[in-house]
């Protein structure tokens, strides 16, 4: 068994960091993980993805309906990677939107997030202001780990709180330690279920 | 230290760790004594860390020019009897083939490991072809891992090969390979060579004629000793039972057969090939003669599959093969689970149910990759553009090359015409000058223009083109992930090094008009663009400044930060800043009072300043954030 975990958003938004502290997390649990993530050209203002197994797994890439878990950290970027999902998923959406170039450039539309909310109401939706909460705990920076928060207290998600703070600990500059537990504690508060 | 975790002599350790960083721990597990590369994604990350951890692994690792120097240069450490190991991306090898194909005759002393890091689906490249091919024709033995665990662990084994058969061992990646984390297990440090002695001679190490008709015997007669070991190698291993579907696989599609064959319970047995050449004819015979039906699953080329369907036909072995030959397996792209259940379906006339949610079709805008905020090419882009407009010009060639500038594609800018691969900007901006009346204009990167620019521009000055040629010197090797190049006063020790100055090369080719400027200053860099336009013969700009992501972390670190505003009560919504510079950070939104307007996102925007430089109304403030 394993559980399949995507995470979505803009480069810029620290993604690859937030995927990379839960793998960490499980491997400070006694669990197997294997995680693909991307590189390259984009590094920010461009689509990131990455996705992740744990538990026992060999494939780095998720297929279709295999995400038990969704982490949207934009709303576009959640909703355009829901074909990963199943009908049981959860999928965290960050409500703030990063607007592409391409609606000033293209005359592309953004949807409205109520909309994009509301299409996936037969999920296990979980909304929270990330962005906003961040910057309420002291920097923009740390939406992220609002995003580890709201992840902490997914049913499904197989790493307790505590080991998840030890590896945001692990990979965070000592500086922004209190900072960002900080940010994440909002995001673990933000959402009920 | 930065990466300590992958040089620590602990045995049994466990470790989430890249691909890239796999292979740096076995290199040191394996006393590798010298290194070498020129960075290209998917293989970047494996330089990144030997730039922090070599000197302390006391091995020597240098950035080379370009990857046939690279080549070159670990070829030689392993002539002199170190372990030595050259890596780049799988067109790197385009670039170093000439060397490499020689180096398979010439054999090694020292093992030496060349590896290729290949990139289906093409996140990151020109083309996806497929390097397993060039073991084939140069002779090299080849190893292809499947995760981090085995990218650590094949290292060393690639080595004991290469050291065997005195040959060097081309070690095959790809993307999700390289690019995928996990757990990957420690061994013990061996010590590392780092000084070799070179015994010469040259009735082996010098290519002549003569040497080169007696080297390709011996190197023939060589290969039929590895692919005696291939039959038995550990490295090749049947899992499972039964006697009905038999699976050849290799690579990173191991990992999605396992997985699929395990979800479904499918009574399969999996051949899992990781030395795949010279390819292992008897196992692959035995194999094929116990089961019915035979699955060949393999990203891009047939090539196991070819060999597979070879060994069938000599030796009379009636057994159902599916494949790509067939059409059950696409021969292009990356693999995924769907990939392995299709075939499947097809293959077995069954229905995978998929459970996948189908969310309502709705309109979402595209994001496409773009320069990043503060990125000083977007300064540049924005500068030639203006220039090109006021000077009425519209039908200017712009040959571009390889880096993040040539994003500069994207609207507005459109400052892409025709590229080819790492250096054509220079050699097809002398063509179109030589058979168009239209201006041309080439730009190129910093770390580019050292790669393969240079004799190009050579050839511009000599042949007497008509061009203007932008060298972007952001002051580092940027897509990659920030690597040094011979411009810079750091080598890949991490020890201070001498630099190219790349006004004086360039002036030190002949070339008169060479201009450097500063893209932050827009209003003089559109001067120059339009002197350079008008100059009759080659004009060189240098535009030179930092890359914005060096710049931001540094101030990052230095806890310094602003960003900018627009000012609603200045702001006269002209677009300037959205349209025509068009920076990421930059958007446009529909408020509640129905009124369209622009905005900065305060999680982007890095502070370049350069929107208010260009703002005709001074609507953009500066917002110092503590």
């Amino acid at each position: 068994m394993s559980v399949g975990i995507v995470y979505a958003g803009v480069g810029g938004q620290g993604v690859l960091t937030a995927s990379s502290i839960v793998g960490k997390a499980a491997l400070l649990s006694g669990m197997n993980v294997v995680m693909s993530e991307v590189h390259g050209m984009a590094q920010r203002g461009g689509i990131v993805v990455t996705e992740m197994k744990i538990g026992e797994a060999k494939s780095p890439l998720l297929g279709q309906g295999e995400a038990d878990i969704i982490v949207g950290f934009e709303p576009v970027e959640a909703y355009r990677i829901l074909k990963k999902a199943h009908p049981e998923s959860y999928v965290i959406v960050n409500t703030e939107p990063i607007i592409p170039t391409t609606v000033s450039l293209e005359g592309k539309t953004y949807p409205d997030v109520k909309q994009i909310l509301g299409n996936m109401r037969d999920l296990h939706v979980v909304s929270l202001e990330a962005t906003e909460l961040a910057r309420k705990a002291g920097n923009v920076i740390a939406t992220n780990i609002v995003m580890l928060g709201a992840l902490a207290k997914i049913p499904v998600f197989p790493i307790k709180k505590e080991i998840l703070e030890e590896a945001i600990k692990k990979t965070i500059n000592p500086k922004y330690h209190e900072m960002n537990l900080k940010a994440f504690q909002m995001g673990y508060e933000s959402i009920s279920l | 230290m930065k990466y300590e975790n992958v040089i620590v002599d602990e045995p049994g350790r466990r470790e989430f760790l890249l691909g890239n960083e796999a292979i740096v721990r076995g290199a040191i597990e394996a006393g590798v004594g010298f290194a070498s590369t020129y960075p290209g994604t998917p293989s970047s990350e494996i330089g990144n860390v030997l730039f922090y951890v070599a000197k302390k692994a006391g091995m020597y690792f240098e950035f080379s020019t370009n990857e046939k120097v690279a080549l070159e240069v670990s070829a030689a450490a392993a002539a002199s009897g170190l372990r030595s190991m050259v890596f780049f991306k799988h067109v790197g090898l385009n670039v170093a083939a000439d060397a490499f194909m020689s180096t398979a005759y010439v054999g090694t002393n020292g093992g030496m490991v060349i590896i290729s890091a290949d990139d289906p689906s093409m996140h990151s490249s020109q083309n996806e072809q497929d390097n397993r091919y060039y073991a084939l024709i140069s002779g090299m033995p080849m190893v292809e891992p499947s995760n981090a665990q085995e990218m650590k662990d094949f290292i060393k084994k690639a080595f004991e090969i290469s050291e065997k058969y005195k040959l060097p061992v081309l070690f095959r990646t790809t993307t999700r390979v390289n690019h995928v984390r996990g757990i990957v297990e420690y061994g013990k440090i061996n010590r590392v060579k780092r000084e070799g002695y070179f015994h010469k001679n040259p009735a082996k190490y010098v290519i002549l004629p003569s040497v080169a008709r007696r080297m390709h015997m011996e190197l023939l007669e060589k290969l039929k000793r590895v692919e005696e070991e291939t039959n038995n190698s550990e490295l090749n291993r049947i899992e499972g039972n039964g006697n009905e579907i038999g699976i050849i696989t290799s690579g990173v599609a191991y990992n999605y057969v396992h997985d699929v064959v395990k979800e479904l319970g499918l009574n399969a047995k999996i051949l899992k090939l990781a030395f795949t050449h010279p390819f292992p004819k008897e196992l692959v015979k035995e194999f094929i003669s116990s089961v019915k039906k035979v699955i060949v699953v393999e990203e891009l080329e047939p090539y196991l599959e070819k060999e597979t369907r070879l060994v069938a036909q000599m030796n009379d072995i009636n057994v159902d093969i599916y494949g790509k030959l067939n059409g059950y397996f696409p021969r292009a792209y990356e693999y995924n689970p769907d990939v392995i259940k299709d075939a499947l379906e097809k293959i077995m006339n069954i229905k995978i149910e998929r459970n996948a949610y189908t969310p309502e079709e709705i309109s979402l805008p595209p994001r496409p990759p773009i320069l990043c905020p503060g990125c000083p090419h977007r300064a540049t882009y924005y500068a030639a553009m203006m220039a090109l407009k006021q000077l009425k010009i519209k039908d200017a060639i712009i040959t571009t090359d390889i880096g993040c500038y040539t994003l500069g594609i994207q609207k507005p800018y459109e400052m892409a015409d025709y590229l080819l691969c790492m250096g054509s900007s220079i050699g097809t901006a002398v063509g179109f000058s030589k058979s168009t009346k239209q201006k041309v204009i080439g730009f190129v990167g910093d770390s580019t223009f050292f790669h393969a620019a240079i004799p190009g521009l050579i050839d511009a000055y000599h042949n007497k083109a008509n061009l203007v040629y932008v060298i972007l010197d952001n002051r580092t090797t940027a897509m990659t992930g920030h690597q040094p190049h011979p411009g810079l006063p750091v080598n890949g020790m991490g020890e201070p090094a001498p630099y190219v100055d790349i006004e004086n090369l360039v002036r030190g080719i002949g070339i008169d008009f060479v201009k450097t400027v500063d893209p932050y200053d827009v209003k003089e860099t559109i001067k120059v663009f339009k002197e350079a336009i008008k100059h009759e013969g080659i004009s060189v700009i240098i535009s030179k400044r930092e890359c914005a992501l060096l710049w931001d972390a540094r101030r990052r670190k230095q806890g310094e930060w602003w960003i900018y505003e627009i000012n609603q009560d200045k702001c006269t919504q002209c677009g300037l800043c959205s349209d025509w510079l068009a920076c990421a950070a930059i958007f446009k939104r529909k408020d509640k009072d129905g009124k369209v307007r622009i905005y900065i996102n305060d999680a982007l925007c890095d502070g370049c300043g350069v929107c208010a430089t260009i703002c005709p109304f001074n609507a953009i403030d500066k917002k110092v954030i503590r």
